[in-house]
């Protein structure tokens, strides 16, 4: 139902996340942001049961922040990945196991850009691209076939508009359900940056729940 | 027991006061601080408004059965239980609130839902201009029967809080006195009263280590936070549910007859409603609701929320509407035929 995808390039990773909280056949929410910001050039997301993700991201989340309140630096994008996968992995045989699908971006200064794919089983995997959810199936072979190390264009929108999104018949078009828009953010060497919000063609948005 | 030793139940016994609940109730004791024991306010539970003025006066209602002891809730109190059961209204003028000692579970159907909605009622809220309108159905069913066609879904948590209630209704109703307590707590501590976020995130903090337990509660928090200016951002609406969830947003609708009554509401709702559209508009998705789903019916409440506090709607019957709406609907027929010939 939910989606979460991330891409690596040369010197930046994108992600991107689907904007819906749903609740058995309902949408209760057609806004919801699934990234957990965990420093300055750190994003999580997390997608799974309901009340796990955005207690188990938000617990991670003080976590690093204590870490660096008590040591005054910041943990890196893999000693963040691999402690958050010690929690889950740490919870998964207890009473109380967190089911929750996570993808970790980040930037390092000496290492690079990183994205860190997490599961449910907390099996940790460092990946140049990845996606979670329903919509991973339809996505996976697109960026199998055009990803090129080097060559991920600096764009976004053109990244978005070779393989997946706004090219018809997108791949999401496919999907049964209905995502109608996506929050996209970019990680780079200055940190994290907020893109506008993808609203594929096709896709159908509710009309705005009223606000001031 | 884990719930024990968050209500304290067990040192209830020990405590004196709580011994002499009802017939003891009127004077030397300073009765402010004690929950449910608040009666001078009974009489105009009608329509209450909150006289707050300054940010700390926090005004706890004492809905009709919180006139009592809590003991009340399923726990006996082998000293005065004789006391209890018989009138349990003797104060309220107003008839419509039954409330049976061990209150059944309103979910459990007992045919096959075709997905898992066993939350058997229709409750919804929304945001507008005029601040925030809740309403609920008022029957609760049991295994297929209506256990109480009148009860009370809508739960006032303080003077500038309400919360609408879906699941389990003994679990909901503990939970709301348990979120009063501790906001009141909070209140007191720190002087001022916690946001409605504050408030949503401290439910889902506490229904937490209940997730995966027949813990059932689904509620929207509808609040309003600050004085009369408008100073705070607009989440005065929160969903927090037992699993987990906690969200924030403009409309809402819970229970198993929430997605008639978002069609509905999602056709009507926007910012510019005036209070009486709401109200309306509000009545009219419940009212659709209870026409198609078993488990809603009967009453409906209506609860408004602004600056100055929420004020209640009196309880409507739907029935009296849907035979109107078919008087009027016969009227068009007769008309419509007459026309032709």
């Amino acid at each position: 139902m939910e989606y979460l995808i991330g891409i690596q390039g040369q010197d930046f990773v994108l992600v991107a996340a689907d904007n819906i909280a749903a609740n058995s056949i309902i949408q209760m929410k057609q806004d919801q942001d699934k990234m957990f910001k965990l420093s300055d050039k750190i994003l999580l997301l997390c997608v799974g049961e309901a009340g796990d993700t955005v207690q188990f991201a938000e617990y991670i989340q003080k976590n690093i922040q204590l870490y660096k309140m008590r040591n005054g630096y910041e943990l890196s994008p893999k000693a963040a990945a691999n402690f958050t996968r010690k929690n889950l992995a740490d919870y998964l045989r207890s009473r109380t196991p967190y089911h929750v699908n996570l993808l970790l971006a980040g930037f390092d200064e000496t290492d690079g850009p990183g994205l860190y794919y997490m599961d449910h089983l907390s099996a940790l995997a460092k990946a140049p691209f990845a996606a979670h959810g329903y919509g991973a199936y339809l996505t996976l072979s697109i960026l199998d076939r055009y990803y090129r190390p080097g060559g991920i264009p600096r764009s976004p929108s053109r990244l978005f508009t070779i393989p997946l999104f706004y090219c018809p018949p997108s791949p999401l078009s496919r999907f049964i359900l209905n995502l109608p828009s996506f929050t996209v953010r970019l990680i780079d060497t200055e940190g994290i940056h907020d893109l506008e919000k993808l609203m594929p063609v096709g896709a159908k948005l509710l009309a705005p729940a009223p606000s001031s | 027991m884990a719930l024990q030793d968050l209500c304290g139940f067990k040192d209830s016994f020990l405590n004196s006061r709580w011994n002499f609940p009802a017939s003891h109730r009127m004077a030397q004791e300073d009765t402010s601080m004690l929950f449910g024991k608040r009666t001078r306010d009974i009489s105009s539970r009608g329509l209450s408004w909150s006289n707050s003025e300054s940010p700390l006066h926090l005004y706890i209602p004492a809905a009709e059965y919180l006139s009592e002891s809590p003991i009340q809730f399923g726990q006996i109190n082998p000293n005065t239980a004789p006391y209890h059961i018989t009138p349990l209204h003797q104060d309220s003028t107003l008839p419509f609130l039954s409330f049976p000692p061990g209150f059944p579970p309103s979910s459990s159907p007992s045919v096959p839902l075709p997905f898992p909605m066993s939350h058997g009622t229709t409750t919804l809220a929304f945001m507008f201009q005029g601040g925030v309108i809740a309403a609920a159905d008022t029957r609760s069913s049991c295994n297929g029967l209506v256990a109480c066609p009148a009860s009370q879904k809508i739960l006032p948590v303080h003077s500038h809080l309400v919360g609408t209630t879906s699941g389990t209704s003994a679990d909901c109703a503990l939970w709301k006195r348990i979120l009063a307590r501790e906001l009141r707590l909070y209140q007191l501590r720190h002087g001022r009263r916690l946001s409605t976020a504050g408030a949503a995130k401290l439910l889902a903090h506490m229904l937490h280590p209940f997730k995966g337990t027949e813990l059932c509660v689904a509620a929207t928090l509808c609040g309003w936070d600050g004085g009369e200016v408008e100073t705070c951002p607009l989440d005065r609406l929160y969903y927090v549910c037992s699993d987990g969830t906690r969200l924030q947003g403009a409309l809402f609708s819970v229970g198993s007859g929430s997605p008639y009554a978002y069609s509905v509401l999602d056709g009507g709702v926007r910012w510019g409603l005036t209070v009486e559209e709401a109200i309306s508009l509000a009545r009219e998705a419940v009212y659709r609701a209870t026409h198609r789903d078993a488990y809603s019916g009967n009453c409906v409440d209506v609860y408004h929320i602004t600056s100055h506090g929420w004020t209640r709607r009196d309880r409507e019957e739907l029935r009296e509407e849907r035979l109107w709406r078919k008087v009027g609907q016969n009227l068009v027929l007769n008309l419509h035929l007459s026309c032709f010939l």
